[in-house]
């Protein structure tokens, strides 16, 4: 699966799209950010509802391909300004966390 | 022999520049083209610990020596310090404030995260001095 299908599944917004084409191969769904670090596989995508800087720090560190921030909540301004320098795949759908993880597997 | 030293000053109550010094390392082992497993363990490990010194210590230092084998990361802060280190090793044993919670941080898991994706971990710790925490990843299976 790629980038691409999850965001067409999830009709999602593009915060910043570096690699559309990039391959996810898991997932994992939290918001305590020692939690996502530590049990997001590299390479998944990650469905949250937190959106601080803090969120582009841990998706760095754990390679993590695609953030999707659930319930329509918008990154702050640092977050979206460190999503981009970093080129990191961040999307925003209004879908709550577990009907977005039943869109991208449905 | 030293292949490779690295310092980073770790800015307190920052989050803005939290998680560079990790990044910095990471980006450095990837260069070098340590193992992928490797360098996520040894990021995880430093990225906790920077995060524990920008909460709870108002900052501190990172000194990191890069071997050919493996890697040994100090992690040095003139804090609070921690009164009982057994407590602060359990999972889910927390003391950072609500504030610290609403950024993600604060789950009990950062010092029990540094130990397990390392081969070994060292705490000294003194109240009202600080404490230094000393973290090696050996880059072998």
């Amino acid at each position: 699966m790629t980038i691409q299908h999850i965001i067409d599944a999830l009709g999602a917004r593009i915060v910043h799209l570096e690699e559309p084409e990039r391959d996810v191969t898991g997932g994992y769904c939290g918001d305590f950010l020692s939690n996502v670090i530590s049990k997001a596989p590299a390479d998944s995508v990650w469905f949250t509802v937190m959106n601080n800087q803090n969120v582009a720090a841990v998706q760095t560190l754990a390679d993590i391909s695609l953030t999707v921030l659930c319930e329509g909540i918008e990154p702050d301004e640092h977050l979206a300004a460190r999503a981009k320098e970093k080129g990191l795949n961040m999307v925003v759908t209004d879908l709550a966390v577990y009907e977005a993880v039943k869109a991208v597997n449905g | 022999m030293t292949a490779l030293h690295l310092e980073f000053d770790v800015a307190g109550n920052n989050f803005v520049s939290a998680g560079s010094a990790s990044d910095e390392v990471k980006k450095t082992l990837k260069m070098l083209g340590v193992d992928a497993q490797f360098v996520r363990k040894v990021a995880i490990a430093m990225y906790e610990g920077e995060i524990n010194m920008v909460i709870h210590a108002g900052g501190g230092k990172a000194a990191v020596d890069i071997y050919p084998d493996k890697i040994v990361i100090v992690l040095a802060d003139h804090g609070p310090g921690i009164p009982d280190i057994e407590l602060a090793m359990r999972d889910g044993y927390s003391t950072a404030p609500d504030a610290i919670r609403d950024l993600g941080f604060g789950a009990g898991m950062g010092l029990p995260n540094m130990k397990k994706y390392t081969d070994s971990m060292d705490i000294q710790s003194t109240v009202g001095k600080g404490t230094t925490v000393t973290m090696t990843v050996n880059f072998a299976a």
